[in-house]
C-alpha cells in the first residue's frame, strides 16, 4: 500500500481496526447477536466480533462491536473542510487594518432564531475572547457589536445596515431538525432578495458549522468548534482588501 | 454524614438577608397582577380548548375582556357574572363568550351578592381540583414508594410526545426515578399555552395540558411495572409560569422548573411580570405538592463556576425566601446548584465537593437538585463520560435529592437511548459501591474544603448586602448574575403586566394565601 493511503488504526498499521456502538430494536439473544453481526457484515467490516451486547429496554439491545474496515483512502487527495487562513496575530491584524484599510473595520454579529445560546458569539465578539485570545471588540480598529442572541434576520440585517458594517456574523447551536439550517438559510435569502448579499462578508459559525456547509448555504466562511477569535479576524480582514 | 465546620451565626444572617431582599420584591408583586395570572384564574375556573384560529379559549378570553373593561379589577369577577348570565358551566360560558353569544359587557342582572356568590363556587371548585391531585400523588407514593436519594432525573426530548413516551419507559426501565420531558425550544417565549397533542417540537417537545397527561399515563404504568413511584417533570419558567403550573397540577405533575430569574437571565423575559406569575405559580405548586426546581445551575455556564460561586448561593437563598412567601415547604424546595468547574484546574473535584456540602448544609432539608457538568463537557465521550462519573461520586458523596444524569453525548446532541442507559449504569455502579462514603469520613476543619466553603460564604453575605442595599431588580440589571444584565423596564412581557385596582378580585390567590401552609 502506498504511504498516502491510509485505514483505521487499531495497534498494527493498516489493521482497520474500528469501534462501534449501537442499538437495534430487537430483544437481546442469540439472534439479535447475530443480526448485529449481520448488520456491520452489510457496512462491509470484516472480522466482526460482538463484544457486548445488552437488553437496555423492552425490544432494544444495545451492542459493543469491534470490526475491520476495508476501504481505503488515499490521504493526498483530502481537503479539509476548515478555512484555510494564515494565522496573523493581535497586532499583525491591527497593524494590517491600520496601514491597508485606513479606516475601522466594523462588524455586527448575533445568534438568530430562537437559538439563545451566546457564549460563542461572544467567545468571538466580547472583549474577553476564547482561549486566551482576545476578542473582537478588543481590537482597536474593530467595531463591533454583538446584538446577543434571539435576533431576528430583519433585526440583523438593519443593524448591519445603521453601522455601515462589513461583515455580519451569526452563531447557531441547536441542531436539531436542521433548525440552523433553515435559519441560516433564511438570513441569505433575505439578503439576497434585498440585494444586500454582495455589500457584506457573511460569516457562520458553531458548534456543527463547517466552513463546507457554510459555503454551500451561500456565506463566505464558516467556524466551527475551538475557533479563536484572531483566526476570524484574520480571515475578515484579508477577505475584505480582497474585496476592495 | 461528613459536616463542614460552618458558623451558624453567619448561615442565620444570611438568611434573614435573603428573607428582606425576598420581602421587598413581594412588596411590589403584591400591587401588581398580569395577563397570564390572569388566564390562570380562568383555566383554574374550568376554561380549556382552543378557538376555530387555534387559539386558547384563556387568552381570547382575557383579550376580548381588555378591550372593554378596567383591567385592574381582574376578570374573576366579569367571568363569575358571565357565568351566570350564560347559566352554563364555565367552559360553555368561554366557548359562548368567544362566538359572541354573551359579552363581558352586557346589561347586568345580577347583584354583586349573587356574582360574589358564583366566585364563590367557582373558586371552591378550582381549590378541590388543587386538593385533589395532591391526594392522588400522595396515594400513589404510599402505594409505590419513592427510591432513595439521590433520586436519578433523566431527560427525554424528541419533540414528539409520542416518541418521548417510548424513550421514558425506557429510561425507567434503565432505572430513572424522575423524568423530565424537556420542552421545545423558545416556548418560554410564547404568551400562551399550546393545546393537544403535538408531535412537532425543536430541541425539546411543547408543554401543553394533553402531553403532560399522556407522559403521567405512561408513568403511572411504569410505575405499577417497576413498583416504585416516578415522577414527572416540565417546565413553567417563561411567559406562562402560572398558566403552566395550573396545567401541571391538573395533570398530576410533580416537579416544575419554576424560576424567574432563568427566565429574565436567559430569556430575557421582563423581570416585573416574571416575579408576578412566579408567586402565583408558586401558591398553586404549593397546594398542589409539586416540587419547584431552580435554575441557579445555569448561571456557571456563562459565569465561572468558582469566581461566581457565591452568586448559585445567594440566588438559591434568595429562591429559598421567595418560595417560603408563596407557601411551599422544604420537600418542594428544588433548588439548583451545579457541578461546572473547569476540569483543567487542579482540585477542582474539591472546589465541587466544597460547594455541593455548602449547598446540603445550607438546605438541609430540601430535595437539592444537582446539575451533572455541561459547559466543560467533551464531544470527546469517553472523557465526558469519566466526568459524569466523578459527578455521581460527589452526589452521593453529599447526599444530593434530584440527580440530573450526566450524559456522555451532552456535547453533541440530545440523549439517544443507549446514552441514557450507559449514564445510568454509571450513576447505579457509583451510588451502590459509595453509597455510604459520606457517612464514613470527616472534612478536615481547616482543610481546602472547609476553607473554600466558608469563602463562597463569606462571599455570599457581602454580595447579599449588597443586593440588599439596591433592591433585587437593580442586582439584576447591573449584571450581578450570571453575568448578564437585565434591564428593570426591558425584555419581553412587560405589557402584560398592570397595577391592581381598588376592586381587584384574585380569590383564588386570597384563599390559597388564606389557607398558608397545609400539614397533612
Ligand atoms: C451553555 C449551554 C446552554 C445555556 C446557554 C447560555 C447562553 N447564554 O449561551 C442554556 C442553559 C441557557 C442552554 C439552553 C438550552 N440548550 Co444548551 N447548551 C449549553 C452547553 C452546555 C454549552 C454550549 C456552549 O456554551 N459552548 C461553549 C462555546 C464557546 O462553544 P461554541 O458555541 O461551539 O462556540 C465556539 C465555536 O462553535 C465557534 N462559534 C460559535 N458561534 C460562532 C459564530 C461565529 C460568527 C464564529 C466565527 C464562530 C462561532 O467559536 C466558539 C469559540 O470557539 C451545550 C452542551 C455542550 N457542552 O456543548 C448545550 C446544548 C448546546 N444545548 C442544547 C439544547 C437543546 C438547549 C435547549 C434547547 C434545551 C431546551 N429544550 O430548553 C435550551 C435552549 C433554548 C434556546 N432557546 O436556545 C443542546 C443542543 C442539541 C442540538 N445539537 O441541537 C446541547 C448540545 C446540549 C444537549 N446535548 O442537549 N444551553
Amino acid at each position: 500500500m502506498s504511504e498516502t493511503m491510509i485505514r483505521p488504526y487499531g495497534d498494527t498499521l493498516n489493521d482497520g481496526m474500528v469501534q462501534l456502538s449501537f442499538t437495534l430494536p430487537v430483544e437481546n439473544g442469540p439472534k439479535a447477536r447475530k443480526a448485529a453481526e449481520i448488520y456491520v457484515s452489510k457496512l462491509n467490516f470484516k472480522d466482526i466480533a460482538v463484544v457486548h451486547a445488552e437488553r437496555i429496554a423492552d425490544n432494544f439491545t444495545f451492542f459493543v462491536v469491534y470490526a475491520r474496515a476495508v476501504p481505503t483512502l488515499d490521504y493526498s487527495e483530502v481537503k479539509p473542510a476548515e478555512v484555510e487562513i494564515e494565522a496573523m496575530s493581535f497586532s499583525e491584524i491591527n497593524r494590517l487594518i491600520k496601514s491597508k484599510l485606513n479606516r475601522p473595520l466594523t462588524v455586527v454579529g448575533a445568534t438568530i432564531g430562537s437559538d439563545a445560546h451566546t457564549v460563542g458569539i461572544d467567545a468571538i465578539m466580547n472583549m474577553k475572547g476564547y482561549n486566551q485570545d482576545y476578542g473582537l471588540e478588543r481590537y482597536p480598529h474593530i467595531n463591533a457589536c454583538n446584538m446577543g442572541a434571539q435576533v431576528s434576520c430583519e433585526a440583523l440585517i438593519e443593524k448591519a445596515l445603521e453601522l455601515n458594517a462589513d461583515a455580519i456574523l451569526v452563531s447557531q447551536t441547536i441542531t436539531q431538525r436542521d433548525v440552523y439550517i433553515r435559519n441560516l438559510t433564511e438570513l441569505v435569502e433575505l439578503l439576497k432578495t434585498e440585494n444586500l448579499r454582495d455589500r457584506f462578508i457573511l460569516i457562520a459559525g458553531g458548534p456543527r458549522v463547517t466552513n463546507d456547509l457554510a459555503k454551500k448555504l451561500g456565506y463566505d466562511a464558516g467556524f466551527g468548534p475551538g475557533t479563536v477569535p484572531s483566526s476570524v479576524a484574520s480571515f475578515l480582514i484579508v477577505r475584505i482588501l480582497e474585496k476592495m | 454524614m461528613a459536616k463542614l465546620p460552618l458558623n451558624q451565626e453567619q448561615i442565620d444572617r444570611v438568611k434573614d438577608l435573603a428573607r428582606t431582599v425576598a420581602d421587598d420584591v413581594q412588596r411590589f408583586f403584591s400591587r401588581h397582577s398580569s395577563i397570564s395570572v390572569e388566564r390562570t384564574v380562568l383555566r383554574l375556573y374550568g376554561v380549556d380548548g382552543v378557538d376555530g384560529e387555534g387559539i386558547p379559549l384563556p387568552n381570547r378570553l382575557v383579550d376580548l375582556w381588555r378591550e372593554d373593561n378596567d383591567i385592574s379589577s381582574g376578570i374573576s369577577r366579569s367571568f363569575a357574572r358571565a357565568v351566570l348570565t350564560s347559566g352554563k358551566d364555565p367552559q360553555t360560558t368561554a366557548e359562548l363568550i368567544c362566538r359572541g353569544k354573551i359579552t363581558f359587557n352586557g346589561p347586568n342582572k345580577f347583584s354583586d351578592d349573587a356574582i360574589k356568590e358564583k366566585e364563590g363556587e367557582l373558586v371552591k371548585r378550582a381549590v378541590a381540583a388543587l386538593d385533589a391531585t395532591r391526594k392522588r400523588k400522595l396515594e400513589k407514593i404510599e402505594k409505590h414508594p419513592l427510591p432513595k436519594q439521590p433520586w436519578r432525573y433523566l431527560i427525554v426530548a424528541t419533540g414528539n410526545v409520542y416518541e418521548d413516551r417510548i424513550q421514558a419507559r425506557s429510561a425507567v426501565m434503565a432505572g430513572a426515578d424522575i423524568i423530565a420531558q424537556i420542552r421545545s425550544t423558545a416556548q418560554s417565549l410564547l404568551d400562551y399555552v399550546p393545546y393537544g397533542p403535538t408531535t412537532e417540537g425543536f430541541g425539546g417537545t411543547f408543554a401543553t395540558q394533553a402531553n403532560f397527561r399522556i407522559m403521567r399515563d405512561a408513568l403511572d404504568e411504569a410505575s405499577e411495572d417497576q413498583g416504585r413511584y416516578i415522577r414527572l417533570v416540565n417546565y413553567s419558567s417563561g411567559l406562562c409560569m402560572a398558566e403552566i403550573a395550573a396545567c401541571a397540577a391538573l395533570e398530576d405533575l410533580d416537579i416544575l422548573l419554576n424560576d424567574s430569574m432563568y427566565g429574565i437571565l436567559f430569556r430575557d423575559i421582563n423581570m416585573k411580570r416574571t416575579f408576578i406569575d412566579q408567586y402565583f405559580s408558586r401558591l398553586i405548586c404549593s397546594r398542589a405538592k409539586i416540587i419547584i426546581n431552580t435554575g441557579e445551575d445555569n448561571y456557571l455556564t456563562t459565569a465561572d463556576a468558582i469566581d461566581q460561586a457565591y452568586t448559585v448561593t445567594a440566588s438559591q437563598l434568595i429562591n429559598e425566601a421567595m418560595a417560603r412567601n408563596a407557601l411551599l415547604t422544604d420537600d418542594l424546595l428544588g433548588l439548583g446548584h451545579a457541578f461546572e468547574i473547569n476540569p483543567q484546574i487542579e482540585n477542582a473535584f474539591l472546589y465541587e465537593l466544597a460547594h455541593a456540602q455548602l449547598a446540603r448544609q445550607l438546605f438541609p432539608e430540601v430535595p437539592l437538585k444537582y446539575m451533572p457538568p455541561t459547559r466543560y463537557k467533551s464531544t470527546d465521550i469517553f472523557y465526558s463520560h469519566a466526568q459524569d462519573t466523578l459527578f455521581n461520586l460527589a452526589s452521593v458523596l453529599t447526599g444530593q435529592g434530584i440527580h440530573l444524569a450526566g450524559i456522555l453525548t451532552e456535547a453533541i446532541h440530545n440523549p439517544f437511548m443507549q446514552d441514557r442507559y450507559l449514564s445510568l449504569r454509571s450513576i447505579d455502579y457509583v451510588f451502590n459501591i459509595a453509597r455510604g462514603l459520606g457517612d464514613e469520613i470527616e472534612f478536615k476543619r481547616n482543610g481546602f474544603i472547609a476553607g473554600r466553603a466558608r469563602q463562597v460564604l463569606d462571599e455570599t453575605e457581602s454580595f447579599l448586602k449588597s443586593i440588599h442595599e439596591t433592591g433585587l431588580m437593580e442586582a439584576i440589571s447591573r449584571g450581578q448574575f450570571a453575568g448578564i444584565s437585565r434591564p428593570v423596564g426591558g425584555g419581553k412581557g412587560l405589557d402584560g403586566v398592570f397595577e391592581k385596582g381598588p376592586a381587584y378580585s384574585n380569590p383564588i390567590m386570597e384563599r390559597l394565601e388564606e389557607d398558608g401552609v397545609l400539614h397533612e
